[in-house]
């Protein structure tokens, strides 16, 4: 799950990392509101989306007076922001974060997240901040420095010493490095996050080591143990189809094609969606309705893949194991003939009872283009786009 | 012949009293697999579809010499069942649980690691030895005895990829799902390894997908160690990049896990890779065909089966 930046830097501050003095504002009056609160005389006005590079797309303004807060709070509240992120749609800006401004003397890089490779949580720090970390690693890994965590004795003192020391601090600046690298990599254990990422982290001519910028992913996985996480979630940034798929506890991804599948388990969906770009379509979306594929789930399954209406025909691809094709075949037929389904559809049960199943969708008097092998699916798909 | 399951396989189910744990236990039991106890705490001295439940692994391995464990206890209970069976000394664990926090598989990873337990799973559909024994939740009939190892991070897409072996007559050594996590008890490599070092193993098949790097680390492993042809395909070609593909390790993140990239390390480690799924079964025939291999599917003459292996030490 992913949350915002606001959300984030009030995690941290629970765990003592600090971060510049700041507040969320949902309105053009609750920003002057927070600026005023935290006075000083220069403020950074940041729209609050779940992507990366808004500083480009004009989503984040240092003000220098109250006015100035006012002018960029009008100008973004409401705005659709557009980075590389995000896509050519956007997202409409509807939270903003006002912060004091901070005398930056040196823009670093932090991060903590899982090495899959080692199991192992990895830390990461390097000079090169503010700028994407992908490109640093791919063009100049040397400049990365690297501490994995072993879990039975955690983050230790000796390699935040060594990230601090490798980034050239000293002083006051080492001192507070090594607090805040600490810190945060508490704050990501005990919030069960899949990701921790300041870029910049910055340090201060005064010696202060701060979090600019701060994004957290957690694991869906380990969210039950933390509802005030949970809480953070905004539907806004979701995709409505996939909330409304959340609902029936469908897996369900929308894309941009004009194929729409249904599948039961998530490696079999990708190699559906994969089989219809080789057919020469586009995968509408990933959708798995889980090994049982009952008729309530296809049903639910049809009416939000029918919801988009990019989609021209629908794959069904389910591959009975100890569930048996047979009754899957009946679910589909219900399901079609409830939600009255016009798009050519294409089925391919598999597996057991796949023979009796095919029987039933053909004697059901629905236009079923029923498919024996995932190849024959594929070619029926081909000739549904064709025509 | 198999490797990790077979006949001697004696099982022990945790969370045997639970409707999956019940329903697979009988299903592994129809198709063969000596079960010998259950595990559900609280529940020991009963008997459960007519098997001894025990409260605690320890108790089970004591009373029955079981040797393995498969679980099926809710999420938030998985990591503590498998550190049991870990601490109980099996030889082998398959969780098939899915949704365990990353967090409590760290842990069990190292406590792993330092054992001389081996782990399938978690978020995997289980080890199957076809004619022999299954440890978990795979359709046992779609499986054929034979000579071609199976490792693969999914489910369904597994059978969809053994259905098309055993329609064509391809048999399986054993077929091995290593689960969707993004932190898993036996990796690519590891299976690699058992089916290597197997003498009845003659080719392999290996069904990644989208999201870490245990593919092209297998890859490595082939084309250092592996002379047996091995037939790959990578599912989520088409998958987004940041979003996770239903199993909580499909995903690309930072530009990195992607298909198309492990596709091309696999194919410099001289591994055949499937562009279509429809094909994966076509495309092991082909390759076996090309290397000899199939005639050793046949039933058992040990003079087809040496010529075989000979083509297969010569042949190119």
């Amino acid at each position: 799950m992913k949350i915002h930046e606001y959300q984030a830097k009030d995690i941290l501050r629970k765990y003592k990392v600090p971060v510049p003095e700041g507040g969320v504002a949902f309105s053009i009056e609750e920003a002057v509101e927070v600026a005023q609160r935290i006075g000083g005389s220069v403020w950074v006005v940041k729209a609050q989306i779940h992507a990366g590079g808004r500083g480009k797309g004009g989503g984040v303004k240092i003000a220098k007076s109250i006015e100035d807060v006012e002018l960029y709070a009008r100008e973004m509240i409401g705005m659709r922001l557009v980075t590389h992120q995000t896509g050519p749609e956007g997202r409409i800006v509807k939270r903003l974060l006002i912060e004091q401004g901070i005398n930056i003397a040196k823009e670093l890089y932090f991060g903590i997240t899982l090495d899959r490779a080692t199991s192992q949580n990895v830390v990461m720090a390097s000079t090169e901040g503010g700028v994407e970390i992908e490109q640093v690693a791919a063009d100049t890994p040397e400049l990365i420095l690297k501490e994995f965590v072993d879990p039975r004795t955690g983050f230790q003192g000796y390699q935040a010493r060594k990230l601090a020391f490798g980034l050239g601090l000293t002083g006051a600046q080492f001192k507070n490095a090594v607090k805040f690298f600490t810190a945060l990599y508490t704050a990501y254990e005990e919030t069960d996050a899949s990701l921790a990422e300041i870029n910049p982290l910055v340090v201060t001519e005064e010696g202060e080591v701060l979090a600019l910028d701060a994004k957290m992913n957690f694991d869906d996985n380990a969210l039950y143990r933390h509802p005030e996480i949970l809480e953070m979630r905004d539907l806004d940034e979701e995709e409505p189809l996939e909330i409304e798929a959340s609902k029936y506890n469908l897996n369900y991804i929308k894309l941009d094609g004009n194929v729409g599948c249904m599948v039961n388990g998530a490696g079999l969906a990708m190699s559906t969606m994969d089989i219809i770009k080789l057919a020469g379509g586009e995968p509408a979306n990933f959708l798995d309705v889980g090994g049982g594929a009952s008729s309530e789930t296809v049903e639910n399954g049809f009416r939000i893949i029918l919801s988009d209406e990019n989609v021209k025909a629908v794959l069904i691809n389910i591959f009975g194991g100890i569930v048996r094709c047979d009754r899957v075949a009946t679910g589909v037929v219900q399901a079609a003939r409830n939600v009255q389904v016009d798009l050519p559809v294409v089925v391919r049960l598999a597996g057991t009872n796949a023979e009796e199943a095919g029987v039933i969708l053909r004697e059901s008097g629905l236009k079923f283009l029923v498919a024996d092998t995932l190849e024959d699916a594929a070619k029926k798909v081909t000739e549904t786009i064709v025509f | 012949m198999s490797v990790l399951v077979d006949k001697k396989t004696k099982l022990v189910v945790q969370g045997i009293t639970g409707s999956e744990g019940s329903f697979h236990t009988q299903q592994m039991v129809e198709y063969g697999t000596n079960v010998v106890a259950g595990v559900t705490p609280g529940k020991g001295g009963m008997m459960h579809q007519d098997i001894p439940v025990f409260n605690t692994v320890a108790d089970a391995v004591k009373e029955t010499g079981a040797n393995a464990s498969v679980i099926f206890v809710p999420a938030g209970f998985a990591a503590d069942a498998i550190l049991e069976s870990i601490d109980a000394g099996l030889p082998l664990i398959v969780c098939i649980t899915e949704g365990i926090p990353t967090r409590d598989m760290m842990r069990v990873k190292t406590a792993l690691d330092a054992s001389n337990s081996r782990l399938i799973g978690p978020n995997c559909p289980g080890v199957i030895s076809p004619g022999k024994a299954k440890i978990g939740i795979m359709p046992g009939f779609i499986h054929k005895k034979g000579n071609v190892g199976v490792i693969s991070r999914s489910g369904t897409l597994t059978y969809e990829a053994v259905y098309q072996l055993t329609q064509l007559g391809i048999g399986q050594s054993t077929c091995i799902g290593i689960g969707g996590d993004p932190i898993v008890g036996t990796q690519f490599i590891d299976a690699m390894q058992l089916f290597n070092e197997d003498k009845d193993t003659d080719a392999m098949v290996m069904i990644g997908e989208i999201g870490g790097t245990a593919e092209e680390e297998a890859a490595e492993y082939v084309k250092k160690n592996v002379k047996k042809p091995v037939i790959g395909f990578i599912a989520g070609r088409t998958a987004p990049p940041g979003r996770r593909m239903g199993h909580a390790g499909a995903i690309i993140a930072g530009g990195k896990g992607t298909a198309t990239e492990k596709m091309e390390v696999m194919k410099k480690a001289r591994i055949t890779v499937v562009e279509n799924p429809a094909l994966i079964g076509e495309t092991v025939k082909k390759v076996m065909q090309r290397r000899g291999l199939l005639k050793k599917a046949a039933p058992k003459k040990k003079a087809a089966a040496k010529s075989a292996a000979t083509t297969r030490r010569t042949g190119k």
